[in-house]
């Protein structure tokens, strides 16, 4: 098993007859069982055209009934790619997975607001995507650092996400399935939704859990863990050293009062008992001194 | 993106809120005209910087008279003002807001941002007013009234005088509260703000209320269909640095250290940072190159660090995922080559041809050190710079 994805899931890409959708397209499909995973594009203006065999539709939904697909995947450039999840989610499609970066964070506000109440999940946006190694890789990550295993992985990050799968093959520990929620500020999944489903997957040991600066989902997640949690985490939180006020704004600060700073939250993360570790160097290692007990 | 006060008081009129009659200026002259024009016998001389806490730093003065105007308007513009938010070395003020007095009664807050947690905007407002809301949340939470409001919605007529009320804005004065309030939400939504506040939000003794002071900050990511706030942008006010990398994607941030960082992705840049520090080092800035680290980008940045005088080493850290790691070794000679580079360079590759990508580092002829790993990089650079 694996959490949301695994080698029988189908997806329609959004805007896969784009440049940077044709690539990705091109890379999730070589790998594993991509071929059979990737069914199907949509783009109203090129219906009936194919891309690498794959046929493209004019409509999520059209997509959707013809194949049977109940994912999807997002590479619209910004100024249309929150209307593309809102056109996934009125198709009723489980999950989708938005790469996009430079979505205005007012369209999230908007497109999350339309989806209270929905069925379909949200992985981003600003996200790699996610992948369960050897069966189905949807996203931007490079498929050849992931080994099959039991550890899972869940990250607001995209380079770092792949610095602590690397660590982990390297080390002989694969993984159940890695999860890129996003850096946006308005996003759908968060790491506790993430974090709850590893716990509940039964192929699922351990999880390497990478967060930054900003906001308080880690220390949601880490209070969520103390009670709940069945299985060992490692965190890691990106930007000790990142100069306060920068991103941040100066309102932001009164919302999370306290929050959102790297040594706040590795502080929680530790008294919620998350085997922390300050050196992104060294993820792979606690994990695999934790297992080791 | 940041504007000046005076620039963010003009979009709150075009969305109906009241606020003392002004006019920017850029010398002393058109200060001393300002005042004229706008009559009365008060006038508030206001540097316009986009630092905060500039009355504290002496950029606000109470003019009584024309010669008054003159005079402060002769100190403040030119003046390096210093303030919170500014570092010791200050702005240099080189506009001026000329605005009518008001006579203040009571002075309240009022201020907008978007909860990420809740995933709506939320309206905060104080009868502390003139605090720094940071200061009010630390020592008197209790004093902040918070609404999120409900997109579909917006801010209904009930919601805004409720919170007026909370606050302590008497009845009478509720109607022009009420125009403030819902002015700052629309210009929120409808100019894509991330930040927008009144504060002070005014009282006066006519029973009036007015903004007083205005700070608005816009959504980078939706610029794109703002150019009314684009054309507002003010680079005298921003890092050299910093526009000189956005112009090529870069996203770049001075710090005070000696080791630059050339990165792939802000997380793992945020990460080589840290990992610089502990092991004794101190990152001279954060650089993301986003998902192309093409040779123009890379040269670019190496030209953007060896700006800065106190560096003293470079570490090139890229994690290559699908992008090839020996393109990215080729721009990396490329780019040290053509900025004849002075200072030690380590690279740490990783992603595909990993291999291809250190033998051209290593046949380049350059005084490149590879780097096996991360902490390996990282022990290197901290040793290259103490040389």
């Amino acid at each position: 098993m694996s959490i949301l994805i695994n080698k029988d899931t189908r997806v329609i890409t959004q805007g896969m007859t784009g440049k940077v959708g044709q690539f990705h397209t091109y890379h999730c499909k070589q790998y594993a069982n991509g071929a059979n995973c990737f069914v199907a594009g949509v783009n109203p203006k090129k219906a009936g055209e194919t891309f690498e065999h794959i046929p493209v539709y004019a409509s999520v939904r059209e997509a959707k009934e013809a194949t049977g697909a109940t994912v999807s995947v997002i590479y619209v450039p910004p100024a249309g790619a929150a209307a593309a999840i809102d056109e996934a989610v009125e198709a009723e499609l489980d999950l989708v997975v938005c790469i996009t970066e430079g979505i205005p964070v007012h369209d999230m506000l908007k497109t999350r607001y339309k989806m209270q109440g929905k069925k379909t999940l949200l992985i981003g946006p600003n996200c790699p995507g996610l992948i369960t190694p050897d069966e189905i890789k949807i996203g931007i990550m490079p498929g050849h650092i992931h080994k099959k295993g039991r550890i899972g992985v869940v990250s607001r990050s995209g380079t770092l996400t792949y610095e602590a799968v690397g660590q982990l093959s390297e080390l002989g520990m694969g993984q159940s399935s890695c999860v890129g929620i996003g850096g946006d500020p308005i996003n759908g999944m968060k790491h506790l939704d993430v974090m709850k489903l590893f716990n509940d997957d039964p192929d699922t040991d351990a999880v390497i859990m990478v967060g930054e600066i900003g906001g308080s989902d880690e220390e949601e997640c880490a209070r969520w863990i103390k009670d709940n949690m069945q299985k060992p985490v490692v965190g890691f939180i990106a930007g000790i050293t990142a100069p306060p006020g920068k991103r941040m704004g100066h309102a932001g600060a009164i919302i999370s009062g306290g929050q959102g700073g790297a040594e706040e939250k590795l502080a929680v993360m530790e008294a919620c008992g998350i085997h922390i570790t300050r050196n992104p160097a060294d993820m792979g290692r606690v994990m695999q001194k934790v297992l080791k007990g | 993106m940041k504007i000046h006060e005076y620039q963010a008081k003009e979009i709150l009129r075009q969305f109906g809120v009241p606020t003392p009659r002004g006019v920017p200026c850029f010398t002393v002259a058109e200060a001393e005209t300002a005042a004229h024009t706008l009559g009365g016998a008060a006038w508030v001389v206001k540097a316009q910087i986009h630092a905060g806490g500039r009355g504290k730093g002496g950029g606000v003065k109470v003019a009584r008279s024309a010669d008054e105007v003159n005079e402060y308007a002769a100190q403040v513009l030119g003046m390096h003002l210093v303030t919170h938010q500014t570092g010791m070395e200050g702005q240099l003020v080189r506009r001026l807001l000329i605005e009518e007095g008001a006579q203040i009664a009571q002075e309240f807050y009022v201020g907008m941002v978007i909860d990420r947690s809740r995933q709506r905007v939320v309206l905060m407002a104080s009868s502390e007013g003139g605090m720094e809301i940071e200061e009010v949340a630390a020592h008197t939470p209790e004093k902040i009234r918070k609404l999120w409001i409900d997109p579909a919605t917006g801010l209904a007529d009930a919601e805004a005088d409720g919170i007026a009320r909370s606050i302590g804005i008497p009845d009478v004065a509720l109607h022009d509260a009420r125009a403030c309030l819902q002015g700052l939400y629309r210009a929120f939504v409808e100019k894509d703000a991330t930040l927008a506040e009144i504060n002070p939000l005014v009282l006066t003794a006519q029973q009036r209320v007015v903004a007083l002071d205005a700070k608005i900050n816009f959504d980078d990511n939706a610029l794109f269909r703002h150019p009314e706030i684009v054309a507002l942008r003010d680079l005298d006010e921003e890092n050299p640095a910093e526009i000189e990398a956005s112009k090529f994607d870069l996203s770049y941030i001075a710090l005070d250290g000696d080791i630059g960082c050339l990165v792939n992705g802000a997380g793992l840049a945020m990460a080589t940072m840290d990992i610089i520090k502990l092991y004794g080092g101190s990152p001279a800035n954060f650089l993301d190159v986003g998902g192309g680290a093409t040779t123009e980008k890379v040269t670019e940045a190496f030209k953007l660090m060896l700006k800065n005088p106190h560096l003293k080493a470079i570490l090139v850290n890229i994690f290559g995922g699908i992008m090839k790691c020996d393109v990215i070794a080729e721009g990396v000679v490329a780019a040290a080559r053509e900025v004849r580079l002075t200072v030690p360079l380590v690279v740490r590759l990783e992603g595909t041809n990993v291999d291809l990508g250190k033998k051209i580092l290593a046949e380049s002829g350059l005084p490149i050190i590879s780097a096996g790993n991360m902490a390996d990089a990282a022990q290197q650079v901290v040793a290259a710079a103490k040389g």
